[in-house]
């Protein structure tokens, strides 16, 4: 039931001015959907909500101290304006965001920090710097009942009351509306050295690269591509396993040798080059896959997470049942798994992989019909939905932030 | 006489007390149950000895099934719960109530699985830090979090102050380090939260319950992530003239590009207390000095320190030493890991844990002096540099209960001044009881409110750890204002100097 409230587009410039609207909406009991600039709107389910909150009119950097790795920015910051403001310093967010906008169909770069943070959605180095959400220091978030509420901080330890900040990485603004946050970022990787190892089977090739990331050389990337699809990559003739490690050129015999044994790849030979200046967003993990597919014929993209060892068993099972095309990175912990475009786009199939090996996938893109027919984040355990309807509770009492986002009754 | 009050107890609790512990023996037989004065007087305190308590009993389970049957009772009966891995908390979080039953976890301290192909460990929760590198260092692998008491500290009390240590800067604190853990609900429900893959499906709890300091569940287990052991280290000692140009020569090797996997800050009295407890060659001539360590190969070590060195030059330093040898690395090593424990042998103290924004520091140390100075007490600044994490240590007789209420003010202060500083009141050692009565010179109202929500979603009695990280309203606050400074006492003699002095007996050049 709606209310009074001015439905359509808001983009609040304060803080106070966002509070106020969301406490209208509370009143009035007026669903909001949360977004950035909107570039991941169509993940998830959709949101059936009358009036849309954007955060693009909070944007800018509101405080940079490299010496102290530390950025402050407003939830609406565009992710490109924090890149470049960081590549100033030779600095960088540790956790290399995945850009998913180019797979869901919009421009590159065109998201906003908060979207990053609130999808919490990692690239490769992650294995090596860790999450998205790792690097969150601090939040200030206007909550479901129209309160400024601020939680962390500036600095790098913090352990000052509950750690709300990284809890709403991840959220999907469900929780509450992030409008500023403070980030850990890092010295950018100023050289890094890639090993491309060609002809491996997936179980060879997650071995390698689990044997990679088992060694002291600060391996920061561990890929391995399908052969179909690296066929199909026009700019880079990458195959097998890609195993990046940052650290000085005389060192990358090392992993090499460490893998090598137990490869027995056809060739496994290193390539010395600036991997940033060839890799650009679009080349991520999970965008790679993906980029050449348009929205208007989205093929199914899944992405999920698993224990390294079980990765290869998993996609292994799976190609039984379905034709699918499959980018291990995470040294297998993360499997981005294109589907046929089949009525539950595979997810019947996967789970049953998942419910017996472990872990869980969310359905990153499909066509609307799709989204709507089946769960596009995993299905909760009854415990874990109990406790994530009462963590929406305590955050938004009256639901009215993104409902049926990521659970339908939620 | 404590300046913190804890919750009145329950007297249809304590009342009870009997029934209940016949009734606990009952339920969980296996597991060993303290009830009597002389027994429970081992668990009255933590690290925070300042405050002590007798709880209603103290029960060590050895299962998260028992530990799920005990909360269930408690759950039914009211009784509230603290939880507790070593007691090596310095900030009360452990510290009994009267009509609570303190759950030790250090029984169950078994490694359930170290599995080196994904890098990760499955481990009790009351298994010690140190143990799970020890278990996986068969594999070339370690876990990166190592606080200072990491030798008795357990993962579990790791997991509920989000534990750091000298080598958080370059590998993260818990939270980073987490993967999953097995938590047992107030009312006994066991759920598992993550496993061995990364991030979470749905919401993430673990941030959450990281660092909650035992008030949303009991973490029975964890599954934590595993890190290939680096090919070597060597740290650099460099001393300075002024704190001011060891603070500058930190933010100078972060602005280059240097993360060091450790940046260690002393001051003058912890380099004389710690280089009399441990002689490790620490400057005596400098007012202060940095432990700066880095990780690789030889050559990459090489590379790096030359480059810290070069920086540190244009801060002109009093002294520049790369550790020559294993040995001289233990032992520099050694001596700032002694340094709490050797002060403690010189004087009681009270150690703080307030983080600043690096580029503060000077101006920090400069206003810690000056606070300690108008309380009459001496202080030895001895941290975590690269993070910001402050440790000073303010010295004081612990016999002496006027002197108690000063320190706790003047270590209020101090807090406060991080905070204003644009800092936090505590980086690594949690709220407990220490700090929260401080918490609003952080947060508002509503920040507060918002936590405490959460916390009645997960514990809607107030059952677990109850008075501890929230403020007592008002009450405190009151008493705490009442206590003029005018009426500070005589001077403090403390240590320090004596250890000077001993310094100079021994021949060393102090100017």
């Amino acid at each position: 039931m709606t209310g009074s409230m001015r439905l359509g587009f808001h983009a609040p410039e304060t803080e106070e001015e966002l509070a106020a609207l969301v406490f209208e909406a509370a009143e009035t009991r007026t669903p909001l959907e949360i977004m950035g600039k909107g570039t991941k709107r169509e993940l998830g389910h959709p949101v059936g909500a009358g009036a849309v909150v954007s955060s693009e009119g909070m944007s800018g950097i509101s405080l940079y101290e490299p010496t102290e790795l530390v950025m402050v920015a407003k939830a609406g910051t565009p992710l490109a304006e924090i890149e470049a403001k960081l590549a100033e310093n030779e600095q960088e967010l540790p956790f290399e965001p995945v850009d998913l906008a180019p797979i869901l169909g919009y421009a590159p770069g065109d998201g906003t920090i908060g979207g990053v943070i609130a999808t919490n959605i990692s690239g490769s180095r992650r294995i090596l710097k860790g999450a998205a959400r790792d690097h969150v220091l601090g939040i200030r978030a206007v909550n479901g009942r129209g309160e400024v509420i601020k939680a962390g901080g500036r600095v790098m330890k913090n352990v000052t009351g509950y750690d709300i900040g990284r809890t709403l990485a991840g959220s999907w603004g469900t929780l509450a509306m992030m409008t500023e946050i403070s980030l850990k970022v890092l010295p950018a990787q100023r050289e890094t050295r890639t090993i491309l190892c060609f002809g491996l089977t997936d179980q060879t090739a997650v071995e390698a690269l689990c044997i990679a990331m088992g060694t002291p050389y600060e391996v920061s990337g561990a890929l391995h591509i399908h052969a179909d699809l690296a066929a199909r990559l026009s700019d880079e003739e990458i195959a097998g396993a890609r195993i990046r490690s940052p650290r000085s050129g005389s060192r990358i015999s090392r992993p090499r040798r460490a893998i090598g044994p137990t490869a027995c790849a056809r060739r496994c030979s290193p390539i010395a080059r600036r991997w940033n200046s060839t890799a650009n967003a679009a080349k991520r993990s999970g965008t790679t896959s993906a980029r050449r597919c348009s929205r208007t014929s989205p093929i199914p993209l899944w992405r999920v997470s698993t224990a390294p060892t079980q990765a290869a068993k998993l996609v292994g099972n799976l190609s039984r049942k379905i034709d699918a095309r499959v980018v291990y990175d995470w040294s297998g912990g993360l499997i981005w798994i294109e589907t046929p475009p089949l009525t539950d786009a595979g997810a019947v199939d996967i789970r049953r992989q998942l419910a017996e090996l472990g872990g869980h996938a969310t359905l990153i893109r499909a066509d609307d019909a799709t989204r709507a027919g089946i769960d596009v984040f995993q299905p909760l355990e009854p415990q874990h939905a109990i406790l994530s309807a009462k963590l929406k509770h305590a955050f938004d009492p009256l639901g009215i932030f993104n409902p049926g986002r990521m659970y339908r009754d939620m | 006489m404590s300046p913190l009050i804890l919750p009145d107890p329950d007297r249809g609790v304590t009342s009870r007390r009997n029934d209940i512990v016949k009734q606990l023996k009952r339920l969980v037989p296996e597991a060993t149950l303290i009830a009597d004065e002389e027994g429970c007087r081992t668990f009255e305190s933590d690290a925070l000895t300042a405050y002590r308590c007798l709880p209603l009993a103290v029960v060590l389970p050895s299962s998260t099934e028992e530990v799920s049957a005990i909360l269930r009772f408690c759950h039914d009966n009211h009784v509230k719960v603290v939880p507790r891995g070593a007691g090596t908390s310095l900030a009360g979080g452990a510290l009994p109530l009267e009509d609570a039953v303190v759950l030790c976890l250090s029984r169950m301290n078994k490694v359930i699985e170290i599995d080196p192909s994904n890098r990760v460990a499955r481990v009790e929760a009351g298994l010690t830090n140190i143990a799970i590198t020890e278990a996986a260092s068969k594999h070339g692998l370690f876990y990166a979090p190592d606080p200072s008491s990491q030798i008795a500290c357990t993962v579990g009390g790791n997991i509920a102050t989000n534990s750091g240590g000298a080598h958080c800067l370059k590998y993260g604190v818990t939270v980073n380090n987490l993967l999953g853990v097995r938590m047992v609900m107030m009312d006994g429900e066991i759920v598992e939260f993550g496993g061995k893959h990364l991030d979470a499906p749905g919401y993430d709890f673990l941030p959450l319950i990281t660092g909650s300091e035992g008030q949303l569940g009991v973490v029975t287990e964890a599954t934590v992530r595993l890190l290939a052991a680096p090919e070597g280290s060597k740290p650099i000692l460099i001393g300075f003239d002024s704190t001011e140009a060891a603070a500058s020569c930190v933010a100078a090797i972060i602005a280059a590009g240097i993360v060091p996997v450790a940046i260690e800050f002393m001051d003058r009295p912890a380099i004389h207390v710690c280089e009399h407890f441990v002689p490790a060659g620490y400057p005596l001539d400098a007012e202060a000095a940095l432990i700066v360590e880095v990780e690789g190969s030889e050559d990459e070590i090489e590379y790096l320190l030359e480059k810290i060195e070069d920086i540190a030059r244009d801060f002109l330093p009093t002294s520049l030493r790369r550790s020559q040898s294993p040995e001289e690395t233990a032992l520099i090593w050694k001596g700032r890991k002694a340094a709490f424990g050797a002060i403690g042998q010189i004087s009681d103290y009270i150690c703080m844990d307030g983080v600043i924004p690096l580029s503060q520091l000077p101006k920090a140390l400069d206003e810690i002096g000056w606070i300690c100075r108008k309380y009459r007490f001496d202080v030895a600044n001895i941290f975590h540099a690269g993070d910001g994490n402050l440790h000073p240590l303010i010295l004081y007789n612990a016999n002496d209960s006027v002197q108690l209420e000063r320190v706790e003010l003047c270590g209020g202060e101090i807090l406060k001044l991080c905070v204003a500083l644009g800092g936090c009141l505590t980086g690594e050692h949690g709220v407990g009881i220490e700090k929260r009565e401080l918490m609003y010179e952080q947060f508002t109202d509503e920040d507060i409110d918002q936590q405490v929500r959460i916390k009645e979603e997960f514990d809607p009695s107030w059952l677990l750890n109850p008075g501890k990280v929230f403020p007592i309203e008002g009450r405190d606050a009151q008493r705490m204002r009442s206590i003029e400074l005018t009426d500070l006492g005589p001077e403090v003699e403390t240590g320090v100097e004596v250890a000077i002095e001993a310094e100079l007996a021994e021949g060393h050049e102090v100017p």
